[in-house]
């Protein structure tokens, strides 16, 4: 009898614990993430690392505030990313908040979500909290925009007619096609793809899947993927963080 | 291909076992430039023109077959592979050698013929969601009205026309 019951329990606690995307790698994709000079993501840390130092219109850069390389930027607030941004009353991403920094402290003109400039920052400063474990909070004024995250994630769209969750939570582990199905996790991101040789922004990789399912995607940027971003983050707390990762 | 939609349904890159070789290969198939395939998007047979035609079900099989079309089991079992088409390939495997790295979400096709009857399996791939409301097969011919957030390239069409539904019901039954 106990003997089910923990087995009942285990295989429950194999369900939703989370799995980074590392997981359902071959060994030469994890090879090629885990050497700093093969993994392609770190030719765009250091752009990014550039960009950093780089004055903004007002003679001011992002090292003027939070050090040369980033030393001043704390990796365990980094991790709690999306936050909830008390002056604007709803989640701001890590990429939103260097978005606000661009254009609030060093006067620069917007730059795009997702674009190659803004993918650089992010990538280097997420990479600064490398090793450090998600930690998104759920609780409190946040709550909302996590549940809406969660109704986007689980919500039938597209021709194909599915939800994210049909891939990413029932089928996980399962082959489409070649291609063996993980559980969506955001922990790597922006991650250098395989599929398109570049690397990617979480909204942008939303969108793949979006155009895979033949649904209305949305922007990069937009609350609707904030919210998600926010959602499928918390679900991945206490996964390390891996950016920048390879991924297919 | 920077900019390109790199992704299409199904066709997620990379090989089994996953290793880089394959992927670059799978890269190379992926671009546009590459076509070896029988249709590519949107041109031959279309949803565009054709109006949606009612069908209904009894006993979780639709016995009629839709538009009245007479099914090709040759361009049915096509159609099974063809990427921007059925694809069930990407679920299922199928009796179909030169089709590697078929998917496993779905059982496999083979013997479909001897389990199901034809109007059964028209009901299957019509929609799978009659039988299984949490399926998370595609309905290939559901009324285009109740999906929602369909890209604009998509909308109001269904995912296959009539005659290709048919061809590939004429292709599952002669899987004995
Ligand atoms: C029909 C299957 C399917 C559906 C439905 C689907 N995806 Fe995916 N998704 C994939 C495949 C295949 C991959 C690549 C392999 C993997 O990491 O799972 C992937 C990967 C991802 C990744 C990257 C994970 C990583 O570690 O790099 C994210 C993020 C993601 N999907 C988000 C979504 C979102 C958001 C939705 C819904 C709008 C969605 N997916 C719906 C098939 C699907
Ligand atoms: C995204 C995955 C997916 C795709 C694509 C897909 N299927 Fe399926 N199919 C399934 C699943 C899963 C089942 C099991 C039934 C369920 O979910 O309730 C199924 C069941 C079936 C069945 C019933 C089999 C049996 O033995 O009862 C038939 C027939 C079928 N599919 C045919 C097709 C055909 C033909 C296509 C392509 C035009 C196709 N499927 C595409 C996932 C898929």
């Amino acid at each position: 009898m106990l003997a089910t019951t923990a087995l009942v329990s285990l295989s429950w606690v194999h369900a939703i614990e989370p799995k980074s995307g590392y997981q359902w790698l071959s060994e030469e994709a994890r090879e090629m993430q885990d050497d700093e000079f093969a993994n392609p993501g770190y030719l765009v840390v250091d752009t990014g690392r550039d960009y950093f130092k780089k004055a903004g219109d007002n003679g001011k850069s992002c090292a003027s505030c939070h050090g040369n390389d980033g030393e001043e930027l704390n990796a365990k607030s980094i991790a709690m990313f999306p936050k909830f941004d008390e002056q604007a009353q709803r989640p701001i991403t890590l990429q939103g908040r260097i978005h606000a920094c661009s254009r609030e402290h060093l006067g620069n003109a917007p730059m795009k979500y997702d674009g190659k400039k803004a993918i650089a920052l992010e990538t280097f400063v997420r990479n600064l909290a490398k090793g450090e474990r998600v930690n998104v909070n759920t609780v409190g004024p946040i709550a909302p925009f996590v549940r809406k995250g969660k109704a986007y994630f689980e919500t039938r769209r597209g021709q194909m007619d599915m939800a994210c969750a049909h891939c990413h939570v029932y089928y996980v582990g399962v082959r489409l096609r070649a291609q063996i199905l993980s559980k969506g996790q955001l922990n790597g991101f922006p991650t250098f793809r395989l599929a398109n040789q570049r690397v990617n922004g979480t909204h942008s990789r939303f969108r793949q899947c979006e155009n895979l399912l033949r649904s209305r995607y949305g922007k990069a940027g937009a609350d609707e993927y904030v919210n998600l971003e926010l959602y499928m983050m918390s679900r991945g707390n206490g996964l390390k963080i891996e950016t920048p990762a390879v991924r297919y | 291909m920077t900019g390109q939609p790199d992704q299409e349904w199904g066709a997620e890159c990379t090989s089994r076992g996953a290793s880089l070789g394959p992927a670059i290969l799978a890269l190379f198939l992926l671009s546009p430039s590459f076509s070896t395939r029988a249709l590519a998007a949107g041109d031959s047979v279309s949803a565009d023109m054709e109006p949606y035609y009612e069908w209904t079900v009894k006993n979780l099989a639709i016995t009629t077959p839709i538009g009245g079309r007479r099914g090709n089991a040759a361009r049915g079992r096509l159609l099974s592979t063809e990427r921007k088409k059925g694809n069930c390939i990407a679920c299922h495997a199928l009796p179909i050698p030169e089709a590697e790295f078929p998917g496993e979400i779905g059982p496999p096709l083979m013997g479909v013929g001897k389990r199901l009857s034809e109007g059964e399996i028209r009901l299957r791939i019509v929609d799978a969601k009659q039988v299984n409301p949490a399926t998370i097969m595609p309905g290939y011919y559901r009324n285009p009205k109740y999906l929602k957030n369909v890209k604009k390239k998509f909308r109001g069409k269904t995912l296959l026309t009539a005659q290709e539904i048919e061809d590939l019901v004429a292709y599952l039954v002669t899987l004995k």
